[in-house]
């Protein structure tokens, strides 16, 4: 289904719809709240692209300098052209540890290699660790939000998915005891797990160390009980140095959720001894982006999903309407650039009010992308019917006395038609909307009259 | 009315001049009252901004020379419309064999507010407009064109529009809950996304009605046409205006 046509379906239950707006809308004002603290914020916004920029434009040489650092640090780096690859890397490793129940820590790398599946074809439990992953796993969902991925659901949804699940009371909806019993359920898989499975936030190529940040530290929970730690990472996830952190981490959790940092930022350098630390490069289409010189610099996201929280379509759609790994504003400017053909509704689910520009932390200038993509998409669809009337409609713009006459024309014409045809369900306008009340002449007749 | 003085080209965008003619005789008494030399080139039509925010920029050469020829000759060109300002400065294909034109035509182009302030020097305009109203700030205007500070940036606090109206005798502006949020019109948008189109305007209205405005206030027809299209079909008890009408009623 198009994004037009989910975001119909979303929008019927206004008072889910009315909620889903309101939420997002708390964790935008949150954000805006906490960086109006921040006197430099412009500056730390400006200087967090300059870093991204930068990073792009040697992405080989700083690839390569934290393949040979973390390597002397004692961790296995691996490269992954795509998915596939990827996922078959983490099986190997898998099998060589004869393991069959993993933890995995949030990271939207492996959803984008639908890594889960992949692993539960071959007969192992995957068990995500962060509550709200935990959440929409349960319901066999996929995020809804990178940040926040159970955010479509409700207090009471999750109470009755708990009950089902975890033998919780019915009807409690306290989120203490919610939270409580899923501690419970979830040590157990801490405890039985021998091998752990991150996401990477960012790797630094100076000192061969990555970082991965969570608010609930159950990365750090499953990677110190396991012996072994597998951390998967976007090759783009790379900064230069250990001091540009603090830029990116000053601006990473105050966009995403209003904190000031997140609880944990741990830093991974070297396997404890006896144990085994693996790194996942991965590709999956990122050089290919990297090559495409007005979409390049979408690469710089460091996902902290501000734009989602900020875009009015989104709050009023829900991830899911977008149907893509990656929803909301930046989910539109990367995944054309995967599938043209299937996300080709997305650049056009914007009304390019620019909103997630302006909030992006690293200045990323998402609604000037989807603009973009929609030149690219008309480009790819050739001749459509949309195509064709924008044609006619520019050979009436060329010539003045085709503009007057069809202006002529259709006032004429709006004004004879019976409100019945006007205000059919069929017209998009007329839906919801009344027309304006059409004056006797134009501002050029009555400036011919008035001024010349 | 000088020679020396600075010849205004006044760009009427197609549907302000098909539906709003009022607005656009408002914006030309404003810029007469204010000193200004103004001429119409009747020959104009449209900016290309439909076409091009649909994905077809590349077919919108035709009416981008069109525009250049119908503009070059003035001094600046302005318009009552941040959109279509924006649409001629950003988005415009390069029409290789003007391209001197064009640069003149692109960087001197101005929406009206910005031109009375940052032009013409104006501060602020004297008057009187007794009315409660609420400022909306149409997108294009406001991150496009920076006529205001927004509410995403940490940055200075300024409004080009209602710095002209700060002066009104009786003029109550409200502070609004999401100050800056977009009204879900967003051209061809309106129609291909109708539902969360419609949604996004009705929940804009209510945010000004919750606050008891009588008046919305901005400077975008096609915002205001969209908005007062939900307040007609809802019967809501709101009125729209663009603030060119506001101003020229003020100083007369």
């Amino acid at each position: 289904m198009s994004h037009p046509e989910n975001a119909t379906v979303f929008l019927k239950d206004k008072a889910r719809a009315k909620w889903h707006d309101e939420t997002l809308w708390i964790v935008r004002e949150k954000r805006d709240a906490t960086i109006h603290q921040i006197p430099e914020w412009e500056k730390l916004r400006e200087l967090a692209s300059q870093i991204k920029d930068h990073t792009l434009s040697k992405l080989d040489f700083y690839l390569e300098e934290l393949e040979k650092n973390a390597s002397a640090n004692g961790i296995k780096v691996h490269w992954a052209e795509n998915a596939e690859e990827h996922n078959q890397i983490v099986a190997s490793i898998l099998k060589e540890k004869n393991c069959k129940a993993i933890v995995k820590s949030k990271s939207i790398l492996t959803e984008e290699c639908h890594l889960n599946p992949y692993l539960e074809e071959r007969g192992i439990e995957v068990v995500d660790t962060d509550l709200g992953e935990r959440i929409i796993q349960f319901l066999k969902q996929p995020p809804s939000h990178i940040v926040m991925p159970a955010i479509h659901l409700k207090k009471s949804d999750i109470s009755d998915i708990f009950h089902e699940k975890l033998h919780t009371e019915k009807g409690n909806v306290d989120p203490v005891y919610l939270t409580h019993a899923a501690r419970l359920h979830l040590r157990e898989k801490f405890l039985q797990a021998k091998v752990a499975i991150t996401g990477v936030n960012f790797a630094v190529a100076e000192t061969g160390e990555f970082v991965v940040c969570t608010n609930e530290g159950n990365a750090d929970m499953g990677v110190h009980l396991a012996d072994t730690h597998i951390a998967c990472m976007g090759i783009e996830k790379l900064i230069p140095r250990r001091k540009d952190l603090g830029v990116f981490l000053r601006l990473l959790a105050r966009s995403a959720t209003g904190q000031s940092i997140t609880n944990y930022n741990s830093h991974f350098r070297s396997p404890s001894p006896g144990k085994e630390l693996h790194l996942i490069l991965v590709n999956n289409g990122r050089t290919k982006q990297l090559g495409r010189e007005k979409f390049r610099n979408s690469l710089k996201c460091i996902r902290c999903g501000a734009c989602m929280n900020t875009c009015p379509i989104y709050r009023r759609s829900g991830g899911f309407s977008y149907g893509s790994t990656v929803p909301g504003p930046i989910g539109s400017i990367l995944s054309p650039g995967i599938d043209l053909k299937k996300y080709s509704t997305l650049p056009f689910a914007s009304t390019l009010c620019g909103s997630c520009s302006d909030v992006c932390p690293v200045k990323i200038n998402i609604h000037e992308q989807l603009y973009e993509w929609r030149q690219e998409i008309t480009k790819a669809q050739g001749s459509s019917l949309k195509g064709l009337s924008m044609k006619l409609a520019n050979g009436i713009f060329k010539s003045p006395l085709a503009y007057r006459l069809s202006g002529k024309m259709m006032r004429a014409s709006l004004k004879s038609l019976p409100d019945s045809i006007i205000y059919n369900p069929l017209n998009a306008w007329g839906k919801g909307r009344n027309l304006p009340d059409l004056p006797e002449e134009s501002f050029k007749a009555w400036y011919k009259k008035n001024r010349s | 009315m000088k020679n020396n003085v600075p010849h205004i080209g006044l760009f009427i965008p197609c549907y302000i001049d098909q539906f709003y003619p009022n607005v656009a005789i408002a914006t030309l008494e404003l810029l007469e009252k204010l000193g200004c030399k103004v001429t119409y080139p009747l020959g104009q039509t449209c900016c290309g901004q439909p076409m091009a925010n649909s994905g077809f920029e590349a077919d919108t050469e035709g009416t981008t020379s069109k525009f250049i020829r119908d503009f070059a000759a003035f001094d600046y060109i302005v318009a009552p419309s941040g959109s279509c300002v924006l649409h001629v400065k950003d988005h415009s294909p390069k029409i290789n064999n003007l391209q001197k034109n064009q640069e003149h035509v692109q960087s001197n182009i101005y929406e009206l507010s910005e031109f009375i302030t940052d032009v013409l020097k104006v501060d602020s305009i004297k008057g009187s407009f007794p009315h409660k109203i609420g400022f909306h700030a149409s997108c294009h205007g406001l991150r496009g064109l920076r006529l205001a500070s927004d509410s995403e940036r940490n940055e200075p606090k300024f409004n080009k529009t209602l710095q002209l109206m700060r002066d009104l005798e009786g003029m109550e502006v409200v502070e609004l809950t999401r100050k800056d949020e977009c009204c879900g019109f967003g051209g061809t948008f309106a129609v291909s996304e109708e539902a969360i189109s419609v949604q996004m305007g009705k929940d804009r209205l209510a945010d000004h009605m919750d606050k008891g405005v009588e008046i919305i206030v901005g400077g975008d027809m096609s915002c205001i046409m969209h908005m007062k299209g939900i307040a007609a079909r809802e019967q809501a008890p709101i009125q729209l205006m663009h603030f060119a009408e506001i101003l020229n009623q003020a100083i007369s």
